[in-house]
């Protein structure tokens, strides 16, 4: 493609120009950033379940909303945080007993969603919501979508601002919070609220896969890298930031090579962050590894258990 | 309800709900819920891409379910287990979206794996569905008592000498299996409703093992014949009733289990009492060890 030259042989002819690419690189930044703040606390807490439920079980809400004809983001908002509020109020202590409840609500909200999905089906004698409510896609957006976006996102960030150092010490230890007198019940709905808030904004915008992805994967990247929560959120939403542009990209390249029909945004997102995944293991391991040799070589070495 | 047509239905949710409540036990009781919605989720994928290449489609969701057990295991070797099946979940849902790309005949078929057919059951799709329904009873009988120790405890279980590694690897493969059996007949959102629901009910009752098997076991077949019969009735889709009655059996679980708690307590605290009354003597003794 030589009409590509005046920038790059990386981007293909149109790539700057596109409308719908322009929304996708704004709206995958702003989700990506939101995405990367929150998912550094669901990573420590040990919610991913949670982070990824909620992606489904507003898919419940964004199909009653379809029914109803309204728009599918407030139907995945509203649906999202009730089924925060139940997750909490079910509120489990242990691990597993969380893991359940969050999985009774998920397949009872899917349970409505099949519900809706069927009488959407019906009513509009198309399977074609149902892939787009599963799906979404970042190059379908409607432009006004910014909007309500940010206003999600900026809510959900400020949220866990304010939370900051509650949150931070009751994710690390339970005990130690409540010994301390924070109210870590409360502390933990607010962070169930900011979640709830972050995903339903970006499973509509960017659909269920994707708000996984960028909620969960950054966040592990980052917590490899970082020992420092602080840092680990930088690092999270930069990541983020960076794939989300890079797999649009190649995803906009890739029409060339896979003639016309490109491949999904979602799946050259997905592929950018794993890629991250691994060289962030890769760099841990190693830094471990320099660590070990450092102590060995000390002159004192501390204890023999150190050192094994 | 019992026409001809029917009779396939019945059989395939009866197999399918007798597998759940037996592995559905040892998921509830691992903590393996994030797995059980992530197995049977994400290996649409592989069904989509034996349609694309013209493989079977049992074989293309066996083979995707497998590696994503491996690769919960493997990277949970590295991260924690929730992070690994997030991940795990992800890319096996972005392959599953760059399948469904490249074909434009395959998206209404992704609704029927989702929400399952369970009233379309071909006769030719009960066969497989009975093999793999047999392996995985086989396999959960074999791994009975070692999976049971390294489930309830991990450390008594490494010290006899059972690798806790192989065991979730192992019980992963048994959940695809159930995965690759159920997906084609009754659909991922059924089959996952079926394995935590029942399950985290009975468990709710007692607390003996074999017990809580059966029970799971009944109550996930209450589950599914009250569902298709209603769905049949109603002619709305089964995965909303078999959901509904899922989370209607917890809940009744949990408010009994909440009654026999604070029963007990009242019991215990009542008797302890009256016991200190009419020998103030041992008073001292009792708060000073715990043991009376």
């Amino acid at each position: 493609m030589l009409g590509a030259a005046s920038w790059s042989p990386l981007f293909e002819p149109g790539f700057f120009s596109s409308e719908p690419v322009h929304v996708a690189l704004v709206v995958g930044a702003i989700a990506a950033i939101v995405s990367g703040t929150v998912g550094v606390f669901t990573v420590i807490r040990g919610q991913s379940f949670a982070g990824h439920a909620l992606s489904d079980i507003g898919t419940a809400g964004g199909s009653a909303a379809f029914l109803v004809g309204a728009s599918t983001i407030y139907g995945f908002v509203a649906f999202n945080v009730v089924a925060a509020a139940v997750m909490e109020l079910i509120g489990l202590r242990k691990p597993r007993g969380r893991d359940l409840a969050t999985g009774i609500v998920l397949g009872a909200s899917l349970g409505l969603a099949a519900l809706f999905l069927y009488e959407d089906t019906i009513s509009s004698s198309t399977t074609g919501a149902t892939v787009n409510v599963l799906f979404g896609s970042i190059f379908t957006l409607p432009s006004g979508i910014t909007t309500v976006m940010t206003v999600l996102g900026v809510a959900s960030v400020a949220l866990i601002v304010v939370l900051y150092r509650p949150l931070l010490l009751s994710s690390v230890s339970y005990d130690l919070a409540a010994a301390r007198g924070v109210p870590v019940r409360l502390v933990g709905g607010g962070y169930l609220l900011a979640l709830a808030l972050a995903v339903s904004m970006s499973a509509v915008t960017i659909g269920a896969i994707l708000s996984t992805a960028l909620l969960i994967g950054p966040a592990a990247v980052a917590l490899r890298l970082a020992t420092r929560t602080g840092v680990a959120i930088l690092i999270a939403a930069a990541v983020g930031v960076f794939a989300c542009w890079a797999g649009t990209l190649i995803a906009y390249d890739s029409t060339v090579w896979a003639g016309g029909n490109g491949w999904p945004v979602s799946f050259c997102i997905v592929a950018v962050i794993f890629v991250f995944y691994f060289a962030s293991g890769i760099v841990s391991r190693l830094r471990t590894d320099r660590r070990r040799v450092a102590t060995r070589d000390r002159p004192k070495a501390p204890t023999p258990v150190e050192v094994a | 309800m019992f026409a001809s047509f029917m009779i396939n239905a019945w059989e395939a949710a009866t197999i399918v709900a007798i597998v759940a409540g037996v592995v559905g036990f040892f998921t509830v009781l691992r903590g393996a819920a994030f797995a059980a919605h992530a197995l049977p989720n994400g290996a649409f994928a592989g069904a989509a891409g034996a349609f694309l290449i013209g493989a079977n489609t049992i074989v293309g969701l066996g083979v995707f379910s497998l590696a994503g057990a491996g690769m919960i295991a493997g990277l949970g070797r590295r991260a924690r287990s929730d992070v690994a099946t997030a991940l795990t979940i992800v890319l096996m849902l972005a392959f599953g979206d760059l399948f469904l790309s490249r074909t434009s005949e395959y998206a209404p078929e992704i609704f029927a794996l989702l929400f399952g057919e369970v009233l379309g059951v071909s006769t030719s799709k009960l066969g497989p569905t009975m093999v793999i329904a047999a392996v995985c009873l086989v396999a959960i009988a074999i791994l009975y008592r070692p999976l049971m120790l390294s489930s309830v405890s991990p450390d008594v279980a490494q010290a006899r000498g059972i690798n806790p590694r192989v065991m979730d690897l192992a019980f992963l493969g048994v959940l695809a299996l159930v995965t690759t059996m159920a997906v084609p007949v009754v659909g991922s959102l059924l089959i996952f409703s079926l394995l935590i629901g029942p399950s985290a009910a009975a468990r709710s009752f007692t607390n003996r093992p074999a017990v809580a098997i059966g029970l799971s076991v009944l109550f996930a077949l209450l589950t599914v014949w009250v569902a298709i019969a209603v769905s049949y009735e109603t002619n709305l889709p089964i995965g909303f009733f078999v959901g509904a009655i899922s989370a209607f059996a917890y809940t009744v679980g949990r408010v009994w289990a909440a009654w026999q708690q604070t029963r007990g307590r009242r019991r215990n605290g009542a008797g302890h009492r009256a016991v200190l009354a009419d020998r103030p003597d041992l008073a001292d003794q009792a708060t000073a060890s715990p043991a009376g």
